[in-house]
């Protein structure tokens, strides 16, 4: 709703107009405690007040850390074609579209960017996004739910506790029996999965990499679950696909994940995007927007809006989501950001960011007293050490150093006091990881 | 065009009762006003469903329906054909475009719907749009 300033004289007109006395007269039949009285609004600033308050606000915070943050957000390399192509004004429009047809080559973009999300996690159909990683999981339970009309759905504990938190708060009213598993040593634990899998089961969900940068093949989780009827469904991080065999390859039925680490700058909340994909035996219980290929009536090749009737103008309160829009901007930057690193590029940069965190490790367990927690599973770029102490006092201490030294994993586990995740990207030199280790030395040894 | 032997409901679904078991499908005026139907989502068999209930959703070109129970029952058979021809539900609604058939739970309540005249005159009326 827009504000439309008006004048006293206005506003006296306005009351004379309706027969009352005053604004206080007008509002008189709501409770004086619900009134919100005098606003303690400071007068007006001229544009140059603003914006010389705002740098001041903005130089609070704490910008050019050496970053080592991870947790399901990672900080890569964006070039700067990304933003050259994304901001044509064909293109900079977030909304989806309603009037679809009209919009070629938006669709056409849609239609790539679902064509490489479903290479990259080998499956047969994406559609063209969700909001984020939390809600993509949250939907993929709502499609399971759907697929096979049972009420309980197994969440493993190494799926991110943000995700975790996102779906328990999403589920709470809908009367479905959510069970979490606990894990076993950095990996979900099979005979506790086993143990929840049962004839109401409409899906398990994990994580590869997991929460705690741990590598799985989770093909016999997926085996287990179709014996028994429900779904498996994977959420993953997509630069990880450059190496890692794909959540279609392990057998599984919905594929979500964070695209963040497709071009998406890294700031506090989002924008970020919702990927997902399914087999496309399930397509009709998929929730979003989907962009198909098809001929016109004279043969040449054209791009619509498909499969609508899942959706809320037409099914109404009976749609496969209340999500009746798409990422569509954030979906075109992570289509130009795989296009220009290309398929050799994307194994490449997998690579290079394994070889890095490899350095590392070898980096921060020279350092006395550290050591590694989840050591005998595989990682990637993201791994989980033990400190001698509490986590966030070593974080603090490195902060003073201008090093974002990685995530405290106390905050979502009371249990791992000492453990800090580290995520380590391209983005990270080798003189970054040396004044890591350098001063994390210098701080647990004086 | 329609047949003497069903019974209709408001929904524009008939049903043709044959001892415990009865044949559900859409009507040819159901049809015609949806169009070009292009998925038929085919119930579960086993289902229950009381009258009146959900039981399955068709797509055309320019809608999407929910078929409803006209009796309370179980499914007991899909039309498996309509998943690669759901034509059919156009060309042949009182044939071989039946959608499921149902075990009947309580066999009374076909006597709740309408005969053949009964949903010409409710055609003619309030169900004509």
């Amino acid at each position: 709703m827009p504000f439309i300033a008006n004048t006293k004289a206005q506003r006296e007109q306005m009351l004379a107009a309706i027969g009352s006395e005053s604004v206080e007269e007008l509002f008189a039949d709501i409770p004086p405690d619900l009134q919100c009285g005098e606003l303690n609004v400071p007068p007006g600033l001229t544009e140059q007040e603003v914006r010389t308050r705002i740098a001041a606000l903005a130089d609070r915070n704490s910008g050019g850390l050496i970053s080592f943050l991870g947790g399901g957000f990672y900080d890569h390399f964006i070039p700067a074609a990304l933003d050259a192509i994304v901001s044509r004004s064909e293109f900079y429009t977030a909304y989806t579209p309603y009037q679809p047809e009209i919009s070629q080559g938006t669709l056409q973009a849609i239609y790539e960017y679902q064509s490489a999300i479903c290479r990259l996690t080998d499956m047969e159909v994406a559609n063209a996004s969700l909001y984020d990683g939390g809600t993509a999981v949250y939907e993929a339970i709502m499609m399971a739910l759907r697929v096979t009309g049972r009420r309980k759905v197994v969440v493993d504990e190494t799926v991110s506790p943000i995700y975790r938190k996102m779906v328990r708060s999403y589920t709470s009213n809908l009367g479905i029996a959510l069970v979490e598993t606990p894990a076993a040593e950095g990996l979900p634990d099979r005979d506790a999965v086993a143990e929840q899998i049962d004839g109401d089961t409409a899906a398990v969900i994990v994580q590869n990499p997991n929460f705690f940068g741990c590598i799985d093949d989770v093909t016999d989780l997926a085996e287990l679950v179709h014996q028994r009827g429900g779904l498996l469904v994977v959420s993953c991080y997509p630069i990880s696909l450059g190496l890692l065999k794909p959540p279609g390859q392990m057998g599984a039925d919905i594929v979500v994940g964070e695209g963040q680490s497709l071009g998406m700058p890294l700031s506090f909340g989002g924008p970020y995007l919702g990927l997902m994909a399914s087999r496309l035996k399930y397509v009709r219980k998929m929730p979003g927007r989907i962009a198909g290929r098809t001929v016109d009536a004279r043969g040449r090749k054209g791009f619509v809006l498909t499969l609508q009737a899942r959706e809320q103008h037409i099914r109404r309160e009976r749609a496969t989501s209340n999500i009746c829009t798409n990422e569509g901007l954030c979906a075109l930057r992570a289509l130009v950001y795989l296009s220009l690193l290309g398929k050799e590029g994307l194994v490449e940069l997998a690579r290079i960011c394994a070889a890095k965190a490899d350095y590392l490790r070898g980096r921060l367990l020279a350092v006395p007293g550290v050591t590694m927690r989840f050591g005998h599973r595989s990682h990637l770029n993201e791994f989980v050490v033990n400190l001698p102490m509490a986590a966030d006092k070593v974080i603090r201490g490195l902060f003073g150093r201008g090093l974002a030294a990685g995530f405290p994993l106390v905050r979502y586990f009371p249990e791992m006091n000492n453990c800090l995740l580290v995520a380590v990207t391209e983005q990270r030199t080798k003189e970054d990881m040396d004044f890591l280790a350098h001063s994390l030395e210098v701080i647990l040894c004086g | 065009m329609i047949p003497e032997d069903l019974s209709y409901s408001e929904q524009h679904e008939w049903i043709r009762a044959e001892g415990k078991v009865g044949t559900v499908g859409i009507t040819d005026h159901a049809q015609d006003a949806l169009g070009d139907v292009t998925f038929v989502e085919l119930p579960v068999t086993g289902a229950e469903l009381a009258k009146g209930q959900e039981a399955c959703a068709i797509e055309s070109t320019k809608a999407a329906v929910s078929v409803y129970a006209p009796v309370s029952g179980k499914v007991v058979e899909a039309n498996a054909e309509l998943e690669d021809d759901p034509g059919l539900v156009n060309s042949s609604p009182y044939g071989d475009g039946w959608i499921y058939k149902i075990e009947l739970s309580a066999p009374a309540e076909l006597t709740s719907l309408m005969d053949a005249a009964q949903y010409g005159d409710f055609l003619a009326t309030e169900g004509g749009h």
